[in-house]
């Protein structure tokens, strides 16, 4: 069944149009990923998609599950179960980490109809989480992403995707600043997280993510649009060759 | 990139539904409308009050007959008709009450609609509550637990009768009448206020905490709240101001002495939620009031906080005045403004004893076209070997109509002194609030999430008590559970 259905999308910034009409589904359980060369609309996409205000759709639709998302605000999109990675998370100064936590997970269950979850439950639930990403308690009570390195920050990112449990989660560039050890441990938690009731988009510049997020479909943006679509061996492909010459078949 | 216009409206949304704008339809005793020495004298007779009194308040008078309205605050203060004022107001069937069963049920309705139990029984807090209605106060609570450990906590009225030594020794002495104009009217006026004595060694058991309320059209409020921290000894008093929604200006002209001797402490709250006027700037009240601590002894310490959330115009500098050697003064502040509101706020250390420290953290934020400046004076004096001072005044501001000053000034006598300033001004930046968004946060919660952030520092220096209070007010939920 397709969680994410982008249907001939057009979107501007300001007078510019830069998607010019893509088209892409993801079923449940599947993993895309979006490789493409700096400038190509990748992160435009990630924005679109989440509803970022200064992005205009110019035509077509995005479905989430089903319905559409276009008419719906940011904050309504997340409680819907759209979940975005950031490529450079924000600094939250004084903005206590396990308070934001939890109110985004309260959101999304106040949304859904169920009963909140108090302090106690959710401090434990977030140990649990936290845990595998090598999260630490201290991380856990400073402010949001303040202070925290760049390898800090995509775990922490991590940890709210598995906290808040998105039906569908976009991960923008969440490779980069990473180093290897823990570009792995992003990976491992990422990887837990998939399951036929999810779908994942990942954008990357690189195919070394690619490596540890092995993906289904992979799909080359080129100029706001998609230029070619294959399985994950198209990675290797564009590792090897670079973006050029696939960029110039389209 | 700047704030959204919805982000703007979550803060205006947050920040500008005055809940406490009500009118308590009570019968009061007036005094006539009008300022002169025979208004003084009513009000200085209806408190009962000895000769000597009296004589202080004409003297404040003719002194404040002679002073000129000070404008070099960076207010827009429209002029004011002393003459158009009442300066009592006290509801009736009173005065003298011997339990709170005597007190007008109207009144206590009063009080519990403002979250304010004055009830015994049904206080679980264990907060000491003194209720201010207008001229005069309408119950203290828990004074005689307080008794018990020798802590005098009364209305100030009832103080000048029963505790005339300590008043004569100490009210006047941090303030002096002729501080400032609005001293000196204060002191000419004041109608009633809480007093605060702690002996030696005594840790106050108990929060104290004054609820002042102005009820009365064309009221003013001129209180007075004397506090008085013997060697060694401890207290947290809060105070809170409501006032009902009038489109008239209402005048509040306060004066807050503190004196805290050897090793004594006196950690001072207020949250100041005064009827802020409309968004063009129609009615609310004029905040101007002068709060001073002295810290006589050696390592005495004097902590003021503040939450400044209301009134139309706030004119307020609490400040210390740090002569003990080893004395520490601090001041943590949150002055909110929005609509049309203008508030001129800060501080004053002045630094006489050696050794003497202090720190001041000011966080102003502003919204809709309103008006917010920070003014705080450090002052070294020669005789004060290695004063320390750390001051940091950060601004956030909500929309491109309002503005945000930061007015510091220092002035350093002794060599050996150090005087550190640091300031900030920020804006709420689209990707926070996209951040938020994008977590499933609504745009008000978003909003209330950083703003409260911004404000931590400060929010931590409440008591508990009235931290929830504060958070609300700033229109803002810490743990996602309040609001």
């Amino acid at each position: 069944m397709a969680l994410l259905e982008i249907k001939d999308l057009r979107a501007s910034i300001g007078d510019t149009e830069i998607l010019h009409g893509i088209n892409l589904t993801i079923n449940s359980g599947e993993v895309h990923a979006i490789m493409g060369p700096n400038g190509s609309g990748k992160s435009t996409l990630s924005y679109v998609l989440s509803g970022r205000d200064g992005y205009e759709v110019t035509g077509g639709d995005i479905l989430l599950d089903g319905e559409s998302v276009l008419e719906m605000e940011a904050d309504e999109r997340a409680r819907a179960g759209l979940f975005l990675a950031f490529q450079y998370p924000v600094e939250l100064p004084g903005v206590s980490g396990m308070s934001f936590l939890r109110a985004a997970v309260n959101a999304r269950l106040r949304d859904a109809g169920e009963e909140e979850v108090d302090q106690l439950a959710f401090v434990k639930m977030v140990r649990a989480e936290a845990k595998a990403l090598g999260v630490s308690d201290e991380m856990l009570k400073r402010a949001v992403n303040v202070g925290f390195s760049g390898g800090e920050k995509k775990r922490y990112e991590i940890l709210q995707m598995a906290l808040l449990k998105p039906i569908m989660a976009v991960l923008d560039e969440t490779d980069s600043g990473l180093d290897v050890d823990a570009l792995k441990i992003v990976s491992e938690g990422v990887n837990a997280l998939r399951g036929p009731e999810r779908g994942m988009l990942v954008i990357t510049h690189y195919q070394r993510l690619l490596s540890h997020i092995v993906p289904d479909f992979v799909h080359i943006l080129a100029g706001g649009k998609i230029v070619k679509s294959g399985d994950k061996s198209l990675a290797l492909e564009v590792e090897e060759n670079g973006y050029a010459d696939i960029a110039n078949v389209a | 990139m700047v704030a959204t216009a919805e982000t703007i409206s979550a803060v205006e949304e947050a920040t500008g539904k005055y809940k406490y704008g009500f009118v308590t339809e009570i019968e009061t005793e007036k005094a006539p409308k009008g300022l002169n020495e025979d208004v003084i004298r009513f009000i200085s007779a209806k408190k009962e009050e000895p000769e000597w009194m009296l004589e202080w308040r004409l003297k404040a008078y003719r002194y404040w007959l002679k002073m000129p309205s000070p404008d070099w605050a960076k207010l827009n203060i429209p002029p004011i008709d002393y003459n158009d004022i009442y300066y009592y107001a006290a509801p009736k069937n009173k005065p003298k009450l011997e339990s709170l069963d005597e007190v007008d049920p109207e009144l206590l309705r009063t009080y519990e609609k403002l979250g304010i139990p004055l009830n015994e029984q049904k206080m679980l807090s264990g907060v000491a509550v003194d209720a201010v209605f207008d001229s005069v106060s309408v119950a203290t609570t828990f004074r005689d637990e307080l008794a018990k450990s020798g802590v005098i906590f009364c209305p100030i009225s009832e103080a000048i009768r029963e505790y005339p030594e300590l008043i004569k020794k100490y009210m006047g002495s941090v303030v002096p009448v002729s501080d400032n104009y609005f001293s000196a009217l204060n002191s000419a006026v004041f109608t009633d206020g809480s007093f605060v004595f702690i002996p030696k060694g005594v840790r106050c058991p108990m929060e104290l905490s004054t609820y002042f309320r102005i009820n009365e059209q064309n009221t003013g409020q001129f209180e007075r709240t004397l506090i008085i921290a013997e060697d060694q000894s401890y207290v947290s008093y809060l105070e809170g101001c409501t006032a009902p929604q009038r489109d008239e200006n209402q005048l509040h002209a306060a004066v807050v002495e503190l004196v805290a001797m050897h090793d004594a402490e006196i950690k001072y709250s207020t949250v100041q939620n005064w009827y802020p006027g409309d968004e063009e700037g129609r009615g609310g009240i004029y905040n101007f009031v002068t709060k001073r601590g002295a810290c006589r002894g050696d390592r005495s310490k004097i902590s003021w906080t503040q939450v400044e959330t209301g009134s139309a115009i706030t004119w307020k500098y609490p400040s210390c005045v740090l002569r003990g050697k080893d004395s520490v003064g601090e001041f943590y502040s949150v002055a909110v403004t929005n609509g049309a509101q203008q508030a001129d706020t800060g501080t004053k250390m002045i630094h006489i004893g050696e050794g003497s420290r202090s720190t001041i953290i000011s966080k102003g934020i502003s919204a809709g076209k309103s008006q917010n400046t920070y003014r705080g004076l450090v002052e070294v004096h020669k005789g004060a070997e290695n004063a320390r001072n750390f001051t940091q005044c950060d601004s956030l501001l909500v929309g491109d109509k309002c503005g945000a000053h930061t007015v510091p000034y220092i002035i350093s006598r002794n060599p050996s002194g150090k005087v550190e300033h640091e300031a900030t001004t920020s804006r709420i930046s689209e990707d926070q609030l996209f951040y938020c968004l994008q977590r499933g946060l609504s745009e008000e919660d978003s909003v209330s999430l950083l703003v409260n952030g911004f404000c931590k520092e400060v929010m931590k220096e409440l008591p508990m008590e009235f931290a929830v209070e504060a958070q609300k007010l700033i229109g803002i939920s810490l743990e996602g559970s309040v609001g």
